[in-house]
């Protein structure tokens, strides 16, 4: 059919090159680390227990850099949301399950500000999500300057408690058999994964936010309507990122104004190196899932390593960020080439 | 009607209205705010305060006023470049050290240097947006996440400090004079810039570009040549900027010099009656846009709200000037105004 | 209605400010027909596409369609979609990154308790294509397959989604023969089906090997509507030409035309630029005024943009003043002496924010470098002088562009060109849109430059105004130079014979 052949569409490679990538990154963890047991199961889960509320955030980000669009806010947010819960909880006597509730809401309220200055006011999103993480943030510090740890029960009972697996045990040196466990933030960031990747791939909304990312002009002509997705998409984002503030808040049990700084970054960065598109329509929750675990597994390498520092943390997600960003406008190219 | 519509239609209305409405503010509320003295032969006050604060601010917002009129895209990475610009200026005047009270290296060499890391990484940048076709924000965002990575590899994640007196120069005051340094670096940028714009047909390129890539092409413009050239400047500004800062502490902070620059950068150009779509600019504008950001933290200040509160406001701001100038608002402002007239009209004949 | 019409529009009218782009139009569709929709520029049948699909409004007149009584207003696209008219576009207005299915099925997405049935949806694009003979991975994205397997998924979903009449505008632009003649048997296989398609083309061949009939628009207005049958394609190019084939009296010339002098200013061997324009030979002297001639997308542009480096050559050689020249940009070509004013005024031509004086220097400070700017007093002198001599009407030198009326406009950029001294002017269209008297004025102009000693080329859809101003015409048909006219052949009935080109369906 037609002039060109059957050959594999670039998106797939590059959402191929993450997954393989983060194979080599573990594998080459377990060889170098082997006497430091790096291939433990543990450190594997390890990886998602750090990273709950970022693989949440990551899932957020790709909707909305799908419909073109990017959020630099959530950095913020997340701040704004921890900020939120430690201060009801513990300034405000308010209990665990309505807080979560409320902040749940401010994130929503969050997302349709936002939304609509992007949707109807056509605004850029990166000067609308700018304003969003100048507020949040100054938010954050007008609740409270001083760090507020969490010492609610019901809500300290959720951060710890350990759900084990049943099998992967390992014998410590007293005898004592020793099964992986992960927290409730890792059950609850999965479960969120797959509805966000079921919506995004098996309801009317989902594709037509890649049909908006993939061209608005058509979606428009095929009788879409593009401010009500993308509004949708931005409302559904700062949701994800309120849940995803929670749990980020469930491991570190406090809020503090300098809290979740650069996550803005990571979660792009997740989805990016996971073969989101910049210019959107092209994205894959799945995918950002792999590079949100392989900004993990870099940090699990400093970790082992030692005597490397923090910062080469920024540094490698930086080269994987230019490495993948110039892939994806060399596949552009050589896309728009063949036409 | 048409005299109010040519004083709005003035391109520096909006920047000018900003800045005496933020003054206007402090005449009410701290009548202190306009007061200057001498102590020891230098001037002191709040307005010479804010002048000198927003050195860095109006320099890099010259270089982000080009960059967003070439090629209607932000360079976010500016903050970063500051703190790598500053980073290596310290390791190589400390020799490496983490702490030195004699230069091991000439001044001049490691400010040369400094400036040239600046400009490299302006190139970069240019390389991403001009050859490489990335939208700015996301070729920036590269430099953006590794620049303070690269600077606290280069002070080894230490805050490298230069005891030395003549290292406080450049954001201090030189000895007989009573006006801070910066704002002769200002100066002298500010009009070198200028300079540059209308001594050359630099000015007219870049705008023929932002505003029309194609047709700029047709009359014989290289439009990559023109963005790279903007990234490249815009590099240049963000190194000075982070030598003046890291001056200022007399040291190198990789995770606090030029924190949030860019983002203020970004304002002062939107502040200034630019156009966040590229085209037509003036410089001007954004150095009043980036002296009424700094006089606005400094009256926030006075009214005492904290550094960390400060964002809320600069946020609102900012969504108010984007709003402003959207096309959207526009139309609906223009909307309820029909609406009105015609009910107007009814109203009469009824 | 009448028995098997499908669509019926009545003295459509519709104004733009300051112009009338159609006026007492009418329109007859029947069910099973392949009906063509020709014209020039601004003769007006995009309108009346965009009017039949709800893009834009219309002031007077009906439109009727089969299965309504009442006359229908479409607001919107989906509106007109609704009522049974769908639309392809030459642009595909489908999503890339989603597969051939999705494209197919969007908004309207089978579903199984809120959930897309992926199985059912692909099954259902399988047989829907297959119906229409087209067989092709349906789960693979858009964007991997050509233009015309994708401007026939386009066609699939207008027709699969209750389209009584499908309209295809300019179709087939993008397209090579096996695929033009794969898109006609599916259009073939629809008028079978019983759909009305209005095939909007330039293509003289393509209208005789698919259509049934030809509506004919000239100025906004229209001509008549034919059998295929009973209008020979010299007629057709007549009608869209605005002469009459009985009518065809010479027209006066104005003044003395200088022949060409024998320096050869521009020669191209072989030079072609692929998917555009065809490799060809041209040769161009001094003091001469070439016109291309051909229908809107014969590559008479293409032929021009492709010496000026506008679209970058990737085949043969050009030579200027007998040196051989690579260009790699515009800039290269400047720098010999051309000089190009483009069709597109508004995308390629005026930089809208600025002002005049900045719109007229801006090729020749380009030409001259960055570091040697005009100074304020000679750019305003400049200025002032092509305001003069052009009689541009413009409040001041400084006005932004964009406040220009079009023939204004135009002239601008004619000065922009004329400061930079060249000894080869490509003038692209220079007289659309404009009211007559600038139009004269231009074409003077031009015949002065070239008595001055100027090359020019000449690029225009009206062909009297083409007698008068060229020495030379160069045909085109079909992205490819065809042959050469000298002076004392031009005459509109060897033009047009020329243009229409073969003989077979005549």
């Amino acid at each position: 059919m037609g002039k060109r052949k059957f050959k594999l569409d670039g998106n797939t490679y590059l959402l191929l090159i993450t997954i393989l990538l983060f194979v080599v990154m573990y594998a080459v963890g377990m060889i170098v680390f082997q006497n430091k047991g790096f291939g433990r199961l543990q450190v594997f889960l390890n990886l998602f227990i750090s990273n709950a509320g970022l693989i949440v955030i990551a899932a957020g980000m790709t909707i909305v850099m799908i419909t073109g669009g990017i959020d630099i806010s959530v950095g913020s947010v997340v701040a704004l949301i921890c900020m939120l819960l430690a201060w009801m909880m513990e300034n405000k006597g308010i209990g665990a399950v309505p807080a979560v509730i409320i902040v749940l809401i401010v994130g929503l309220v969050f997302g349709v500000m936002q939304g609509f200055l992007v949707a109807y006011l056509k605004i850029q999103p990166f000067i609308v999500t700018l304003a969003g993480m100048f507020f949040a943030r100054g938010m954050t510090a007008i609740i409270s300057q001083e760090m507020i740890s969490i010492k609610n029960d019901v809500f300290l009972s959720w951060a710890n408690a350990n759900i084990y697996l049943p099998f992967g045990g390992i014998v410590n040196k007293k005898g004592v058999m020793l099964y992986p466990y992960v927290y409730p933030s890792v059950i609850i960031a999965i479960v969120i994964l797959i509805a966000v990747y079921i919506m995004l791939k098996y309801t009317k909304f989902g594709r037509s936010i890649y049909a908006v990312g993939g061209n608005e002009q058509s979606a428009l002509l095929m009788g879409l309507n593009v401010r009500r997705i993308k509004l949708k998409a931005y409302i559904l984002n700062g949701f994800l990122c309120a849940i995803g503030g929670f749990l980020f808040s469930l491991n570190t049990s406090a809020g503090f104004v300098e809290q979740a700084k650069g996550f803005e970054m990571e979660a792009i960065a997740s989805a990016v190196i996971g073969g989101t598109l910049l210019t959107g329509g092209v994205g894959n929750v799945i995918g950002s899932l792999f590079g949100v675990l392989i900004k993990g597994t870099i940090e699990t390498f400093i970790t082992f390593q030692g005597t490397l520092s923090s910062w080469w943390t920024k540094i490698t997600i930086a080269a994987l960020l230019a490495f993948f960003i110039i892939l994806q406008s060399l596949f552009a190219k050589a896309k728009e080439k063949s036409k | 009607m048409t005299r109010f519509k040519k004083i709005t239609g003035y391109g520096l209305f909006l920047p000018i209205l900003c800045f005496i409405l933020v003054l206007l503010i402090n005449v009410i509320k701290t009548p202190s705010f306009f007061e200057i003295s001498i102590k020891n032969g230098v001037l002191y006050g709040y307005i010479i305060d804010v002048i000198n604060r927003a050195s860095e601010l109006v320099i890099l917002a010259v270089g982000m006023t080009l960059v967003v009129a070439s090629s209607g895209g932000t360079d976010i990475s500016v903050g970063a470049v500051m703190s790598v610009a500053a980073a290596i200026c310290c390791f190589i005047l400390s020799g490496g050290q983490q702490t030195t009270n004699s230069y091991q290296n000439p001044y001049l060499l490691g400010a040369l240097v400094a400036i040239i890391i600046g400009i490299i990484c302006g190139c970069w940048n240019g390389f991403l947006v001009a050859k490489m076709k990335i939208q700015p924000m996301v070729a920036t965002l590269i430099l953006f996440t590794a620049g303070r990575g690269i600077a606290q590899l280069i002070t080894k994640g230490q805050i490298t400090y230069i005891r030395v007196d003549s290292y406080k120069l450049l954001g201090g005051n030189i000895q007989g004079i009573p006006l801070p340094t910066t704002i002769f670096v200002v100066i002298i940028v500010v009009v070198l810039a200028n300079l540059i714009l209308k001594k050359t047909a630099l000015g007219l390129y870049i705008q023929s570009v932002g505003i029309n890539a194609r047709a700029s092409r047709v009359v014989g413009l290289k439009s990559a040549q023109i963005i790279f050239l903007t990234y490249a400047f815009c590099g240049l500004c963000a190194g000075i900027a982070g030598l003046m800062a890291s001056s200022r502490i007399y040291s190198a902070d990789a995770n606090n010099i030029g924190l949030n620059m860019e983002l203020d950068a970004i304002l002062a150009v939107a502040l200034g009656g630019n156009s966040l779509s590229g085209g037509k600019f003036s410089i001007l504008g954004s150095v009043i846009g980036a002296y009424t950001i700094q006089a606005l933290t400094t009256t926030l200040y006075a009214m005492s709200v904290s550094a960390d509160q400060l964002p809320v406001y600069k946020a609102i701001v900012v969504v108010i000037i984007v709003s402003l100038q959207s096309k959207e608002f526009n139309k609906i402002v223009i909307n309820i105004k029909d609406k009105l007239v015609s009910y107007k009209e009814r109203k009469k004949v009824a | 209605m009448e028995q098997g019409v499908v669509l019926t529009m009545r003295q459509i009218g519709k104004t733009f400010p300051g112009v009338i782009a159609l006026e007492n139009v009418d329109f007859t569709l029947r069910k099973g027909e392949i009906h063509a929709l020709m014209g020039e520029n601004g003769a007006g049948k995009s309108t009346l596409i965009k009017v039949l699909t709800g893009v834009e409004e219309f002031e007077d007149g009906e439109i009727k369609i089969e299965g309504c009584n009442e006359a229908i207003i479409n607001k919107s696209p989906q509106e007109a979609q609704k009522n049974g008219i769908s639309t392809v576009y030459q642009e595909v207005n489908l999503c890339p990154n989603l597969s051939v299915a999705e494209n197919l099925f969007i908004g309207r997405e089978p579903r199984h308790l809120g959930i897309i049935d992926w199985k059912q949806m692909n099954q259902k694009s399988k047989k829907l294509l297959a119906s229409l003979d087209i067989h092709i991975d349906v789960t693979k994205a858009l964007e991997n397959y050509s233009i015309a397997i994708q401007q026939m998924i386009a066609i699939a979903r207008a027709v699969d989604m209750s389209a009584k009449v499908l309209i295809l505008d300019e179709p087939t632009s993008s397209l090579d023969d096996s695929e033009v003649e794969k898109l006609f048997n599916l259009m073939r296989k629809l008028k079978k089906d019983g759909v009305g398609i209005v095939f909007v083309t330039h293509f003289l061949e393509q209208v005789y090997a698919v259509c049934d009939y030809i509506t004919v628009l000239r100025n906004g207005k229209l001509v008549g509507a034919y059998e295929v049958s009973q209008l020979p394609r010299i007629q057709l190019v007549a009608k869209m030409m605005g002469k009459d084939f009985d009518d065809l009296a010479a027209i006066k010339k104005m003044g003395e035309k200088e022949c060409g002098g024998d320096e050869v200013i521009i020669e191209a061997k072989n030079l072609g630029h692929s998917g555009t324009i065809k490799p060809f030979n041209i040769q161009i002297h001094k003091g001469e005024v070439i016109g291309l001639t051909g229908l809107l997308g014969s590559g008479r542009s293409e032929l021009a943009r492709c010496i000026y480096g506008a679209d970058k050559p990737d085949n043969g050689e050009l030579f200027v003043k007998g040196k051989n020249l690579l260009v790699k940009a515009p800039i290269d070509a400047m720098q010999k002496g051309m000089a190009y004013l483009p069709e597109n005024r508004k995308e390629e031509g005026i930089i809208s924010d600025l002002s005049v004086r900045e719109n007229i220097i801006i090729a020749l400070q380009a030409k001259k470098g960055m570091f040697k700017p005009i100074s304020k007093k000679e750019q305003e002198e400049f200025t002032d002088q092509y305001i003069k001599l052009l009689q541009i009407k413009t409040a001041d030198r400084e006005t932004p562009i964009k406040q220009l009326s079009g023939g204004n406009q135009q002239k601008v950029i004619l000065g922009r060109w004329l400061l930079t001294d060249p000894d080869f002017l490509i003038l692209d269209e220079p007289t659309r849109g404009i009211d007559i008297g600038t139009k004269t004025e231009i074409q003077k102009l031009v015949l002065e430059l070239a008595k001055k000693g100027m090359a020019v080329m000449f690029i225009s859809s009206e062909i009297e105004e083409m007698i008068r101003t060229c020495s030379k015409m160069a045909i085109l048909r079909d992205g490819c130079k065809v042959g050469e006219l000298n002076e004392d052949e031009l005459s509109q009935d060897s033009i047009m014979k020329a243009i229409a080109g073969g003989v077979k369906n005549d």
